[in-house]
């Protein structure tokens, strides 16, 4: 696990960094922070699932099906793995 | 060059893993062959030792051409030096034997050809029912017990299996042991690893790329998932020939000529793109002209299942989570086995159900186009060992990583387009299989029961079926059967 991540401009850029190794398109550029991953990146939910596994590898966070529709905008994410770290 | 789908008639084989004199197992990845879908990964179907190469890397040929030569494991010595077509004849004669085997032969070729495809290395596909479940083979003495999937990984990094201590249950050896060793052993990326006959992780277009270019890849470093070497690496390497690429060089944009290589790209991607479409075009035209297709369809209530999901998630780690289309593949695999009408293969001379179910797996590729690999044995694997058959399938099908079994095994489709918002799916067959089974979105309704109406969690199955090989009453046996299943998700 690397060092723990709590300044919301770098889990921004830590969640981008995730997305983009499932949706390679995705970047800060062209995510609308408020619409949902799913369809703005066309990531279906193995996709999802990888993201989920990947901010659990980088920041150690647990993010439970139950709280799926608190990740699924790009602000919510960030906001929600706030939260988590702080 | 064996037949990996029924819209293939040609492959280029890119480059060999084995040479002569290598000792050879039944499932042991020997080449890697270019389809117009995909790179796929070939395997040899009987044990030996690798005999001459008969078609060198980068050549073009049909199906049915000899590949390369596999001698008998103890005449291999006897044989090697003496005439290769006296080698060659047993060979023939052992595939035209499976040939013949009802239910085991997924080649859509009249026999004299598939004896062909199969003479050498590997061939018509493996049969589906005469084999022996891959992890059943009598070898486990000599390779370590390790779960398919950190086998696998351990073949991309590199990393030799005999090293590892399994942590998994009875010592087995796990993904995560892999990538522990992986992380112990900095040089044991795919770009390093140099042991003879270990190969470099790269994309396909990189290989393609590299080789126009007349550049070694093992001598790159990968910047790829894995280490993998991609196109990227390579024309980084081609802009700066004079010297190996220094892993910062890499990460940077390839300076020398990037528009002349992105073009190259593009065009390559087009063209594979357009490929993927006359393939698909091909095998589902055939399907439409020659199967007679009915299709059935059922409401399914998935609250049970859902519930039962969330709450077991909630015991597993993130890394073992399962999604519902795991559970909704296993029940139609167990279905598959209740009602083997549905399961095999529809040849010239009818249908030969198959005792083992590879259930394919429709999966729909980032650029564009789609490819239904098989799980093998899905039937018997437990949830989690299923969901981690899927996501493997799913990242190396999109990284167009497959192996030529997974193309040739399936003996019943799937296609899941939930994700997608669709509520019913009406399938097209994939031939030689006579059945598609397809899931909509789980979507909140009412659903009356009992007299009383209630809101629950419902997902519409459908089923296409071939009518040459089963009626209306077994497919809706089937359907029953798949909805059965998934009211006892405990059971799955």
């Amino acid at each position: 696990m690397k060092a723990p991540i709590t300044s919301e401009s770098e889990l921004r850029a830590l969640v981008i960094d995730l997305l983009s190794h499932v949706a390679p398109e995705a970047d800060a550029a062209t995510i609308d922070p408020d619409a949902s991953l799913q369809d703005q990146l066309d990531i279906d939910s193995i996709d999802f699932l990888n993201f989920i596994m990947a901010v659990h590898e980088t920041t150690g966070i647990d993010v439970p099906e139950r709280d799926y529709a608190k990740v699924a905008t790009l602000n919510d994410c960030v906001r929600y793995l706030a939260a988590k770290a702080g | 060059m064996p037949s990996l789908g029924a819209d293939m008639d040609a492959g280029t084989l890119l480059e060999w893993y084995v040479g002569p004199g290598d000792t050879v197992k039944r499932g042991d990845i020997v080449a890697l062959v270019d389809t117009d879908k995909a790179a796929i990964e070939v395997e040899v179907f009987e044990d030996g030792v690798v005999g001459e190469l008969l078609v060198p890397p980068g050549e073009k040929v049909p199906v049915g051409t000899p590949l390369a030569m596999i001698l008998p494991a103890g005449a291999a010595a006897a044989a090697a030096p003496a005439a290769t077509q006296g080698a060659e004849l047993p060979a023939q004669e052992a595939a035209a034997d499976t040939g013949t085997q009802p239910g085991t032969q997924p080649a859509t070729q009249p026999a004299t050809r598939a004896a062909t495809v199969a003479a050498p290395v590997t061939a018509a596909p493996v049969p589906a029912t005469a084999a022996p479940p891959k992890p059943a083979q009598p070898d486990a003495g000599r390779r370590p017990a390790a779960t398919p999937a950190a086998r696998n990984h351990a073949r991309e990094l590199g990393i030799d299996l005999g090293t590892l201590q399994g942590s998994g249950r009875h010592g087995v050896i796990t993904s995560q042991d892999v990538d522990a060793a992986a992380r112990a052993t900095p040089g044991s990326g795919a770009g390093t690893a140099a042991g003879p006959g270990a190969h470099v992780r790269a994309s396909p277009l990189a290989r393609r790329l590299a080789s126009e270019a007349g550049i070694e890849l093992s001598g790159l470093p990968g910047s790829g998932p894995g280490g993998a070497v991609t196109q990227d690496d390579v024309r980084a390497a081609a802009g700066q020939p004079a010297r190996a690429p220094s892993p910062t060089q890499v990460i940077t944009p390839a300076p020398a000529r990037p528009a002349e290589g992105a073009a190259l790209a593009s065009e390559d991607e087009d063209e594979r793109s357009a490929a993927m479409r006359r393939a698909i075009a091909a095998a589902m035209s055939r399907s439409k002209r020659e199967i007679p297709h009915y299709y059935l369809s059922l409401h399914v209530d998935m609250t049970r299942a859902l519930a039962w999901l969330e709450e077991t998630n909630l015991q597993r780690a993130v890394t073992e989570r399962v999604l519902p289309a795991a559970l909704v593949l296993k029940a139609t695999a167990l279905a598959a086995r209740d009602v083997p009408d549905l399961n095999g293969f529809y040849l010239e001379d009818g249908f030969h159900p198959s005792q083992a179910v590879h259930l394919g797996v429709g999966i729909s590729l980032r650029q564009g186009g789609l490819i239904a690999p098989a799980i093998h044995d899905a039937d018997t694997k437990d949830l989690p060992a299923l969901m981690a058959a899927l996501r493997d399938l799913v990242k190396r099908t999109r990284n167009l990583q497959l192996r030529s079994s997974e193309l040739t095994d399936a003996t019943m489709t799937s296609t899941n387009l939930g994700d997608q918002g669709v509520e019913s799916v009406f399938g097209i067959i994939y031939p030689p299989q006579v059945a598609l089974v397809g899931f909509g979105r789980i979507l909140e309704r009412p659903w009356a029961e009992n007299g009383m109406l209630a809101v629950r969690k419902q997902m519409h199955i459908t089923l296409s079926a071939d009518h040459r090989a089963s009626d209306g009453h077994r497919g809706g046996l089937f359907l029953s059967a798949i909805e059965r299943h998934l009211q006892h998700p405990e059971e799955l």
